[in-house]
């Protein structure tokens, strides 16, 4: 995996953020103490990409907002990995009643476009990260609990499982023992895939002021500000752009060197 | 003696179509896979359902254990009847009648260890006492050396992965074997091996097999009694030795003729049968082999044999039987 | 005259993380204008692998492939692509073993048959013509109207007919068929066999058919190679193989066959012991590990005896081991 070039620079960019976000705290700036005077500063070894319009130190307040989109993504998607395997398990294997109203479920949320969702969320409980991780897992939980699913229900007439069946072994050590370890390696590469969009969702809904509130610093709300300012400085709105662009590329290459090496399907070893 | 085994009437039915669907398209819900079956078992006995795909041999013996369910009849086992049970009432059963699946390597867990896998049949029964002890000997009856339970399936040759599902099989000591196909996908000179492991597991643990096959030289030399199937019926049923010595129904004699030797220019093959088995959404009239069949007469195109039982035990349900 | 397809000392080797493996050792073989070869040979003995170097699809993680396969005058070990395409699908055809995978399910066999029929000249209604009249030839009923259905409307031992007209479609020299049997039943087996050999009298092609079946090979095929871990351990017309087999793994492999065993047997013979490591070839005979016969001279490679003219077989007691 460390061979290929794409895989390497997907380790790369993400150590970076993964890095940015552990030692956030040592830049030795607030990232959300207002500092008038410094406005607008241009980047130079003091404030490394300068400074926004309340004066606040960019390079901390991205490294910051790289815990959250860092924390929405493993924190939402972990739920929506471990719901997806849950209902899709039950729906695949479960009697056909409970399958049809589960299926009923996952397609009437897949059915919500995702920023008419998060619209509506908000509107309910208010802009928080609470309702930025809930929307990510009603946007993505309902896809992974119907490839469960489907997965489930094509291992459900396998010959091993016949075999635990005409054994008597009962449905939980099924599902845990003989079906469950087959899921998982698809769904680890579907939902580290799944990684940049919900970095997205994440700065999208905080560009929006749907997301984290202010003071937090969120890369979507870190290049809302840069844009509402970008007559004073470019610097405020590259800050709020270009770690979304790393951070998407990074997972984005990772996933898909991961894919590659972990889909038997696409590996070639004989 | 009492049958271990005894299978009354069973019938069994898959849905294909939804009712309404089938309504509107005047097609049938269902298909029946199994139509109507009898047949008994003696303990210690090796015997041999035969037959070509979409025979209904898999479904049947798929049905004994309840992993299908069955629509009609009755499968008595050890003096009980165990059709029509539930999942939970079916759990002592399936302690005493273990099943051997087609494919060597699918059908075990892909992602467990040979240990897993023979550890198995224990855990699920409760009897998690010197698990080790009981996995090495198990490996060591079937002729595998104790390092094999490290592996994974993949890992595992044809003959080897056989002789794992052999030992779960066997595990805790069950009165009845089911085999479908237990030597489909294997070499020449490796189903010999198979077929000798099982019968001198047979010979010391008393196992009854119940073996289910298209290969008709295996049967001859493992099973003691017969029975030939098609499309869902037993159309011929009796000792083994009897049915390759003088086959009755037309559909025996196509298949045993049909049975390629090694040996050229002995090259009198008369095809005994023409065309393919039908599908079972439309089932011939009269006798169902009857369109295929050399030896058909006005008779088979309009009524189905009855069972002809000569006292031999020798049963078979043709109107001109060779 | 020289053979159609004359393969010699061919080797091939695949890279594996172990190292390499050799597949194929030093491979002989040759199939005559209108002659039936069959290959036997149980799982791992190469034959696969020959296939796929005689049509020119080996595998990505091929290693050397040495020797010589000569078609028809031409030699196909290194031949670019596109002159190896040209041959395959036109000179060179192949069955394959699964008759539903070999076909595609989204097009209707018409669609199929006239599509592999792109090199030729002619119209669209020719070409259908001509489809039709090759599964007439394969004894498909009612052809002409069954060309607009679809790949599943047909059942097994039809597809595989199917299959068998379209690789005769283009009157190839050389048709390969690779366990064209094994997923029928018994009673279909019997009748694919029996359509093969009279098509192939009919159009006049040779044919190499592999499978691990010998009562089909018995029944088919003129001349016989039997293969084991890599190589060709005997070769020879089917009743020399059959009635007088000289290589003590063509002997075990028939003494094996319960088709074979007249009389029900308590124990069925079996060949102890397992294929060699071919990454690591062992010196000698190949079949040494498991020959009843083995003795000092076999940890020497065995000299390929030729017990009658066209008879060969690669063990150092092929002249003593008479049937018995």
């Amino acid at each position: 995996m460390l061979r290929e070039p794409m895989g390497l620079l997907g380790i790369g960019l993400v150590l970076l953020i993964v890095l940015g976000a552990l030692f956030a705290g040592l830049t030795g700036y607030s990232p959300s103490k207002l500092a008038m005077r410094d406005r607008f500063l241009d980047p130079s070894f003091t404030h490394l990409l300068g400074t926004d319009h309340l004066g606040r130190d960019l390079f901390t307040r991205v490294l910051h907002g790289a815990r959250i989109a860092l924390g929405v993504a493993f924190v939402a998607t972990g739920i929506s990995f471990i719901g997806g395997l849950i209902l899709g398990m039950i729906a695949g294997y479960g009697p056909r009643w409970l399958d049809s109203l589960l299926l009923l479920l996952f397609d009437s949320l897949r059915a919500f476009p995702t920023v008419m969702l998060a619209l509506a969320l908000v509107t309910l409980t208010g802009p928080s990260l609470a309702a930025v991780v809930l929307v990510v897992v009603l946007a993505t939980l309902p896809g992974y609990a119907r490839v469960v699913r489907a997965q489930t229900m094509s291992l459900k007439t396998t010959e091993f499982v016949l075999s635990a069946r005409s054994l008597g072994a009962p449905s939980w050590r099924i599902l845990a023992v003989h079906i469950m370890p087959n899921l998982i390696g698809p769904l680890v590469i579907l939902v580290s895939m799944d990684i940049p969009v919900v970095i997205t969702i994440e700065a999208g809904m905080s560009f929006l002021g749907l997301g984290v509130r202010p003071p937090t610093p969120s890369w979507g709300a870190i290049l809302n500000d840069g844009y509402a300012f970008i007559r004073e400085s470019a610097w405020p709105a590259i800050a709020g752009g270009l770690p979304i662009i790393i951070a998407t590329l990074g997972f984005t290459f990772l996933g898909e060197t991961l894919r590659d090496h972990l889909d038997p399907r696409l590996r070639q070893d004989g | 003696m009492t049958p271990l085994l005894e299978v009354t009437d069973v019938v069994i039915r898959f849905p294909i179509h939804n009712r309404i669907a089938a309504r509107l398209t005047g097609q049938p819900s269902s298909i029946e896979a199994v139509a109507g079956v009898s047949f008994t078992l003696e303990a210690g006995s090796t015997y041999a359902l035969v037959g070509e795909s979409g025979s209904g041999k898999t479904t049947l013996a798929r049905a004994i254990t309840g992993l299908v369910p069955i629509e009609s009849g009755q499968v008595d086992f050890a003096g009980r009847t165990i059709s029509g049970l539930s999942e939970t009432a079916l759990r002592g059963v399936r302690r005493e009648i273990a099943m051997i699946f087609q494919d060597p390597i699918g059908s075990l867990s892909p992602r467990l260890s040979v240990r897993a896998i023979l550890a198995e049949p224990f855990k699920v029964h409760g009897e998690t006492a010197d698990l080790d002890g009981k996995i090495a000997r198990l490996l060591d009856d079937v002729g595998l050396s104790p390092h094999f339970a490290q592996r994974y399936p993949h890992q595992l040759s044809g003959g080897q992965a056989r002789r794992v599902s052999i030992a779960r099989a066997l595990a805790l000591r069950p009165k009845l074997v089911i085999a479908d196909e237990p030597t489909a996908g294997l070499d020449v000179s490796i189903q010999g091996e198979m077929l000798n492991l099982m019968r001198d597991l047979q010979r010391k643990f008393g196992t009854t097999f119940l073996m289910i096959t298209h290969n008709l030289n295996v049967v001859r030399h493992v099973a003691d009694r017969m029975a030939v199937m098609y499309l869902g019926r037993i159309v011929e049923e009796g000792l083994t030795d009897d049915i390759f010595k003088a086959p009755r129904h037309r559909y025996t004699t196509a298949l045993l003729s049909a049975n390629l030797k090694a040996e050229p220019e002995a090259a009198s093959y008369v095809i005994e049968a023409e065309g393919e088995t039908p599908s079972l959404l439309n089932r011939p009239k009269g006798c169902e082999f009857h369109p295929r069949c050399l030896f058909k007469r006005d008779v088979c195109r309009t009524d189905m044999p009855e069972e002809q039982m000569p006292s031999t035990g020798h049963r078979f349900a043709c109107h001109n039987p060779a | 005259m020289s053979p159609l397809l004359d393969i010699k000392g061919l080797s091939v080797s695949f890279r594996t993380p172990r190292g390499e493996l050799k597949a194929l050792r030093d491979v002989a073989l040759h199939v005559d204008e209108g002659e039936i070869v069959g290959i036997i040979g149980e799982s791992g003995c190469g034959k696969s692998t020959l296939i796929n170097a005689i049509i020119g699809l080996l595998p990505a993680n091929t290693g050397a492939v040495s020797g010589h396969i000569g078609f028809d005058g031409q030699e196909l070990v290194g031949l670019p692509a596109n002159a190896m395409r040209k041959l395959r699908g036109e000179r060179i055809t192949t069955i394959f073993q699964d008759p539903m995978t070999a076909l595609n399910p989204v097009l209707t066999i018409g669609a199929q048959m006239t599509a592999i029929q792109y090199r030729r000249r002619a119209s669209a209604s020719e070409k259908r013509r001509r489809a039709i009249e090759f599964l007439d030839k394969v004894r498909m009923p009612d052809a002409a109207r069954r060309l607009d259905q679809y790949p599943h409307q047909f059942s097994g031992g039809m597809r595989q007919r199917i299959c068998i007209a379209m690789a005769l479609l283009t009157e190839p020299d050389l048709l390969i068929a690779d366990e064209p049997t094994t997923a029928l039943d018994a009673t279909l087996e019997v009748q694919v066999i029996h359509l093969l050999r009279e098509l192939q009298r009919d159009i006049g092609c040779s044919v190499l058919f592999i499978s691990h079946h010998l009562g089909a090979v018995a029944e088919l095929c003129g001349r016989v190679a039997i293969m084991y871990a890599g190589e060709v351990v005997e070769q020879g017309t089917a009743s020399d193989i059959f009635r007088d087999p000289r290589h003590p793994y063509t002997r075990k492999l028939l003494e094996c066959d319960p088709g074979r065993i007249a009389e029900r047997q308590e124990i069925l013979p079996t060949i102890p012991g397992e294929l060699p490591d071919l990454v690591h070839v062992p010196k000698g005979c190949i079949f040494r590990d498991r020959c009843p016969e083995r003795f000092a001279l076999c940890g020497e490679r065995p000299p390929e005896v030729t017990v009658r003219p066209g008879h060969q077989a690669a063990c150092h007691k092929a002249r003593e081991l008479v049937a018995s």
